[in-house]
């Protein structure tokens, strides 16, 4: 391993297990499953009905095998689909969260104590299969922002939730968007309301604990006319040498005038060298500019999970929207992500704007996969793709899939591509100047990465950086 | 120019790269203040001392020693010797894609500000800092927020280069072929350049094949070299000979030798 490929594949920080009692469900999926789950949430008929007729669909479905990616069969009878530390179901206050949980956020960085607290930023923890706490719910509240855990807004803004789950990421969307929709536990959702400009970050941090679970959250966002809302999800989990599934679904509405920007931050266990165990991390996630003028951006770095497969994309209805995917993935080891995004555009004069940046280290696989489709009504719809990767050593592989369909001739389509290697000459003309290596391979990937890392908001653009084992300072030279 | 113990001295250094033995045996020493020039034909070695002097790991040393300021040269980390004040001015300067040369340089001073001790310099005392040291050579700041050496033509990168060591005021500034590749105005402003930033504590080995760059800065030393080995040592008279009669006399001179 030459000293840059060290650097790049620096051992999981966050494989710890939380030894806490946790009620589990028993391995397998039926209606019966289906029900409890729904029962455990407490959810009206109508979420009940609409689980069901996703599972059956589901069923008459097979999985997808066209990704770039390579893994063995999924038993989806051997899934526990439902996993929750016990303790008492609802919290009146975040005092009485467990203090194991507690502790095991603070450990990652995600205070939830009214004290510790990120300035700025509201949290809602999610643990295995539930929300064990949300931070600032009262201050949001103030400015008529709803930000909970999915499963309180199914039962207290059940006429939001129903008018607008599975509107952008249909029930029947794909096999694992049918497979969440019939067994989502819990996820966030936000409402901000018309002209709200919402005054804190959101964000929600995944943790998988149990051994044998899937993860499936649903999160929905939805911005009313005018607003905007920033927020982030983070993710991690132990270290385990099965390979535990997470399929979540995300849904983002923003209506005329609105804007939301999502940022992802997914640290996934990534398996080991080897490629033993990891999280398979097959997400869809989908916006839609449905108003006038919205927009909606989607910032990811990835450089968790065994494997990833995942296109957050936007659809353009609303005349002059815009959709942006800024993107980082980064495969080591064995990891393969498949990764990357479609834009719809159907509204006239609406604008995409595509930057993905793959790394490849050690034996990783890289692809990036993205669709831009210009419907016949988009007069004057505009997108400019940026594609580029960096390999690093000689073992990996980076593969590019640009698929373009348009349908109007007065689009305006640009796309751009390359391809590098970071190299010890690099790396020596960096130590030349008295970087040490460390720093030095920072400095490239920093640079390399510099377009997608702005997008961040700047308390997750450290942790963006500290994760690819770089400081900062580089991406705000 | 006073004569004391040397800065640099190297003593029976072969150096090989890729199985290939390029260096045969050099001896060479330069004392604080003096400015060598390196001269030789092709593939005489030059750029190798130069390599292996800034500690690129693609060279092996195969044997003899390297002493800096009285330290084993040889055991030093690029890095190291880097914040000890031995400065290379790359033949090909590379490209860091996404960082601007003035972050870059900061980073860079920084990390020799560290090592002596000095605080680092933020944004704002750096810019200010660069400005005096533009100042001093007469240069603009047009190169500094452009991504390093991104999108340089041959002679700005060479250029970047000479700011680099103006900045970071290195005690062995080498510089290999800084000269070729750059026409004749940009071959005065680096020469120049090089003339102000001369100083009693500051010493340079210029690494050229071409007699020109020595029109323009008058060197204390002109080595010659020649298939691995220095085979002729004179004052800056030695740089005109060569530009009349060439490398062939020597060259044989060494073979005979």
């Amino acid at each position: 391993m030459t000293s840059i490929e060290a650097h790049v594949q620096q051992p999981y920080k966050y494989g710890f297990v939380t030894d806490i009692e946790s009620e589990v469900v028993p391995a397998g999926l039926n209606e019966d499953v289906i029900r409890l789950i729904s029962g455990k949430k407490g959810e009206p008929a109508w979420m009940l009905e609409w689980r069901l007729k996703a599972y059956r669909n589901w069923l008459k479905m097979s999985e997808p095998h066209w990704p770039n990616v390579k893994y063995g069969p999924i038993d989806y009878q051997a899934i526990s689909y439902y996993a929750a530390p016990k303790q008492r179901p609802k919290l009146d206050s975040l005092e009485q969260v467990d203090p194991k949980l507690v502790q095991t956020f603070e450990k990652l960085g995600i205070p939830i104590e009214e004290q510790k607290r990120l300035t700025g930023v509201a949290v809602d923890a999610v643990f295995d299969s539930v929300s064990v706490a949300t931070t600032f719910q009262a201050e949001l509240a103030k400015y008529g922002v709803i930000f909970c855990p999915i499963s309180q807004a199914i039962r207290e803004h059940a006429d939001l939730v129903q008018r607008y789950v599975g509107t952008v990421v249909p029930h029947n969307d794909n096999f694992f968007a049918a497979l969440n929709s019939a067994v989502f536990t819990d996820g966030s959702f936000v409402y901000v309301p018309k002209g709200v400009r919402c005054p804190l970050e959101l964000s929600t941090y995944f943790r998988i604990n149990a051994s044998s679970t899937g993860q499936f959250e649903r999160t929905l966002i939805i911005a009313d006319e005018g607003s905007y809302v920033s927020y982030l999800e983070g993710c991690s989990a132990p270290m385990r040498d099965e390979n535990q599934l997470h399929a979540a679904v995300v849904e983002l509405i923003a209506l005329d005038n609105a804007q939301i920007k999502y940022s992802t931050i997914q640290n996934w266990y990534p398996g080991d060298e080897e490629g033993r165990g990891g999280i398979y991390n097959f997400v869809t996630k989908r916006g839609k500019c449905a108003g006038r003028n919205s927009k909606i951006s989607w910032t990811q770095v990835e450089t968790g999970s065994a494997i990833t497969w995942k296109y957050p994309g936007c659809i353009l209805q609303g005349d002059n929207s815009i959709g942006e995917f800024y993107s980082v993935a980064v495969t080591s080891h064995r990891q393969q992500a498949d990764t990357g995004t479609k834009m719809i555009h159907l509204g006239k004069n609406t604008r995409s704007t595509i930057v993905s940046k793959g790394i490849s280290a050690g034996r990783g696989q890289n692809t990036y996969r993205g669709l831009v489709k210009i419907m016949k009504g988009a007069e004057g719809a505009r997108n400019y793709s940026q594609c580029d990767s960096m390999l690093i050593g000689d073992k990996c592989g980076a593969h590019t899939f640009p698929y373009i369909d348009v349908r109007n001739s007065t689009a305006i389509m640009e796309h751009e591509a390359s391809t590098s290697k970071i190299g010890e000459d690099q790396i020596f003309y960096l130590r030349q100047r008295g970087l040490s290596s460390e720093d030095a391979v920072s400095m490239i990937v920093n640079g390399f990465c510099k377009e997608v890392f702005k997008e961040l908001p700047m308390e997750f653009a450290v942790e963006a950086t500290r994760l690819l084992g770089i400081s900062l300072e580089g991406s705000v030279g | 120019m006073t004569k004391g113990r040397a800065l640099l001295e190297v003593q029976g250094l072969r150096v090989a790269v890729a199985g290939n033995e390029i260096l045969k045996g050099v001896d060479l020493a330069i004392r604080d203040g003096e400015v060598h020039a390196l001269m030789g034909p092709n593939g005489s070695g030059k750029s190798t001392l130069a390599q292996v002097l800034a500690g690129h790991p693609a060279y092996t040393v195969l044997a003899g020693t390297v002493r800096y300021d009285g330290k084993d040269l040889l055991e030093m980390k690029p890095e190291d010797r880097a914040r000890a004040g031995v400065f290379l001015a790359f033949q090909y300067p590379v490209e860091i894609r996404g960082i601007t040369n003035s972050y870059f340089l900061r980073s860079a001073l920084n990390a020799l500000r560290k090592e002596r001790g000095e605080p680092e310099l933020d944004p704002i005392d750096f810019l200010q800092f660069l400005e005096q040291k533009l100042k001093a050579i007469g240069w603009d700041d047009s190169m500094m927020n452009r991504p390093v050496n991104e999108g340089f033509s041959g002679g700005e990168k060479k250029r970047n280069e000479i700011l680099q060591l103006a900045v970071l005021e290195p005690r062995l500034a080498i510089l290999d072929e800084t000269d070729s590749g750059l026409d004749i105005d940009a071959l005065k402003t680096v020469a120049e350049t090089v003339n102000k930033l001369r100083a009693p504590d500051r010493a340079f080995l210029i690494v050229t094949h071409y007699q020109r760059l020595l029109n323009y800065i008058t060197p204390d030393v002109v080595h010659v070299l020649a298939d691995g080995r220095i085979v002729k040592s004179g004052g800056p008279e030695l740089a005109h000979e060569l530009e009349a009669k060439g490398y062939d006399w020597l060259r044989d001179a060494a073979m005979v030798s």
